[in-house]
């Protein structure tokens, strides 16, 4: 499969994205020209410091926002706007407050005018453990259930890719790795291509087939990491002493990169910065 | 053992959305909601309690009828005269009804329009303001030098008076744009008409209901205060009537008739808000 994707165009590409927000306060360099690859079939996650762009350059790929310069291709072609082909994840589960679960997951298909699948759609409830809670409202469902319906509404309508906008931040760290596993398990399904804003390294670790280090502001690709471990990932693969390193180096290059501005920014001498793999 | 003390439980609809449409959001819409036989028999305990205790301290101090009549006295004027207020009461909900429906409708179609288009709302808001403030009563004498002592005038100031109460409020309801959930929707190609009707109607509901209650009532004191200004029909004209002829138990009772009607609108409009609008915990 990855073999193939490789031969193959990439999925979705990112060309030196831009983007200037003109804010009350003056223009603002959210990213600087950007370039990233995702094949087909891919789980790439970007990390970086808050506030790097990681959300802008996300909204770009879904076509919720355009570019200042350069552009996004999904099969070749330029995404101008939303796209039915790409599925979203926000930050919270995002759910209608007024629409029972079975409401909130036919939204999209109200939206688009289209008809449910319901096999699938019942298939990926009973996936995720949410099978019997369609007439529930959200503020009925713990915060973990909301983001598993949030995922069967992203994934209900068959997107060929995935975005997910730090979907498991809000999350304990308990109900965050079972959501782990859980993605891990429907990608390995679905092999659905999957880009993933995180703030944990260990998640992106867990999940990613690479890894992508955002600078601070303004966002330009800093490093890319490949994560080599077999799939399907277990939890004893995290507590592995190259997981650990890998963590180790990906964190210091975010750390490393905030401190060398302080430096740079109060005149002392830039810390050594860690060497990339 | 408060009631309001326990802490809402997890998956129990109902323990925290009971509180009703958007608590907190209107000191009118904020009224609690009565949940136990404990509450309304004591509701009812203190009802007794002042209604006797009135009627005792008038038998007691023998106050005459025509500076405070007692509550049977009221109570049964109610009975003997109802077929003579009950024609009035007609008139009033006449006035009331086609005057806040066209002042609501308007007001919601405006509230919706104007929220659209931020600038031009900015420019709208004071005067709207300006309508919510002035009390439409003063109007009513131009009104009737105008359109004469019949419906006419009356409607308009129940529209006048309920229309920008209802829009005030529903354009607050607009105005609450979740950036996530419209990113959402047009996540999913959606037009802005989709958004209006899926995002933005949905989560102003709570706000739409609050409006139309606090605009049907002060509908109501509008459309009672006009009748006492002019023309010869109507509660508010019974009000005048009553007490120019002293005749103080018929006077309570229409006054009562007045308290219980603004009581059955607060009511449908808390069912209303509560069945269409109680995700809004």
């Amino acid at each position: 499969m990855m073999s193939a994707a490789t031969t193959r165009a990439p999925k979705l590409q990112v060309r030196n994205a831009t983007k200037i927000y003109n804010t009350r306060s003056g223009d603002l360099l959210a990213i600087d020209r950007c370039s990233l690859d995702v094949q087909a079939g891919e789980i790439v996650s970007i990390v970086g410091p808050s506030g790097c762009g990681k959300t802008t350059l996300l909204w770009s790929m879904s076509g919720l926002h355009g570019l200042t310069s350069g552009n996004v291709l999904l099969d070749g072609r330029a995404i101008t706007g939303p796209n039915p082909e790409i599925g979203m994840v926000f930050q919270e589960a995002n759910l209608l407050p007024w629409r029972n679960l079975a409401a909130n997951i036919n939204f999209p298909f109200e939206i688009k005018g289209t008809r449910p699948d319901r096999i699938w759609i019942d298939e990926l409830l009973g996936r995720v453990g949410l099978e019997g809670f369609g007439g529930r409202f959200p503020r009925e469902l713990s915060g973990g259930m909301q983001q598993r319906a949030a995922l069967v509404r992203a994934l209900s309508f068959k997107p060929s890719v995935l975005l997910m906008d730090e979907p498991f931040g809000a999350l304990d760290a308990f109900t965050r790795e079972e959501m782990n596993g859980l993605v891990e398990e429907i990608w390995l399904d679905t092999q659905t291509t999957i880009v993933l804003i995180t703030h944990s390294i260990e998640e992106a670790i867990f999940l990613s087939d690479r890894i992508i280090v955002m600078s601070p502001r303004p966002g330009r690709v800093a490093s890319v990491h490949e994560v080599p471990f077999a799939r399907p990932r277990t939890l004893e693969i995290m507590s592995t002493k190259e997981v650990f390193d890998l963590t180790n180096i990906i964190k210091m290059e975010i750390v490393g990169e905030q401190q060398s501005r302080y430096r740079q920014v109060s005149g002392a001498e830039a810390p050594a910065r860690p060497a990339r793999t | 053992m408060s009631e309001t003390d326990a802490i809402p439980e997890f998956n129990k609809p109902g323990a925290a959305g009971e509180v009703g449409v958007a608590a907190g959001m209107s000191a009118l819409a904020a009224g609690p909601g009565i949940r136990s036989l404990r509450e309304v028999v004591a509701i009812i305990l203190v009802a007794v309690v002042i209604i006797g205790g009135t009627q005792v301290l008038l038998t007691v101090f023998n106050v005459p009828p025509y500076i405070m009549p007692k509550p049977t006295e009221i109570g049964w004027a109610l009975v003997t005269d109802f077929h003579l207020i009950a024609p009035h009461l007609g008139y009033t909900l006449v006035e009331l009804l086609s005057g806040f429906a066209i002042g609501a409708v308007v007001g919601l179609i405006l509230a919706a329009v104007i929220t659209q288009f931020p600038f031009v709302e900015k420019i709208v808001t004071p005067y709207i303001l300006l309508l919510v403030t002035t009390p439409m009563l003063a109007l009513v004498p131009l009104l009737i030098l105008r359109f004469g002592f019949g419906y006419t005038p009356r409607i308009i100031a129940v529209a006048l008076a309920a229309g920008p109460m209802v829009m005030i409020n529903a354009a607050t309801g607009f105005r609450r744009v979740d950036r996530g959930k419209i990113a959402l929707a047009r996540s999913y190609g959606a037009s802005t008409i989709q958004i209006f009707w899926k995002v933005r109607a949905p989560m102003a509901l709570p706000m739409i209901f609050v409006g139309l209650m606090v605009g049907s009532i002060f509908g109501l004191l509008t459309a009672v205060g006009a009748e006492m200004v002019g023309g010869g029909f109507g509660l508010g004209n019974r009000l005048t009537s009553y007490s120019s002829m002293i005749q103080m138990p018929q006077f309570f009772a229409v006054v009562l008739i007045l308290s219980i009607l603004g009581i059955l609108i607060y009511v449908l409009f808390f069912l209303l808000g509560k069945k269409f609008a109680s995700w809004e915990a």
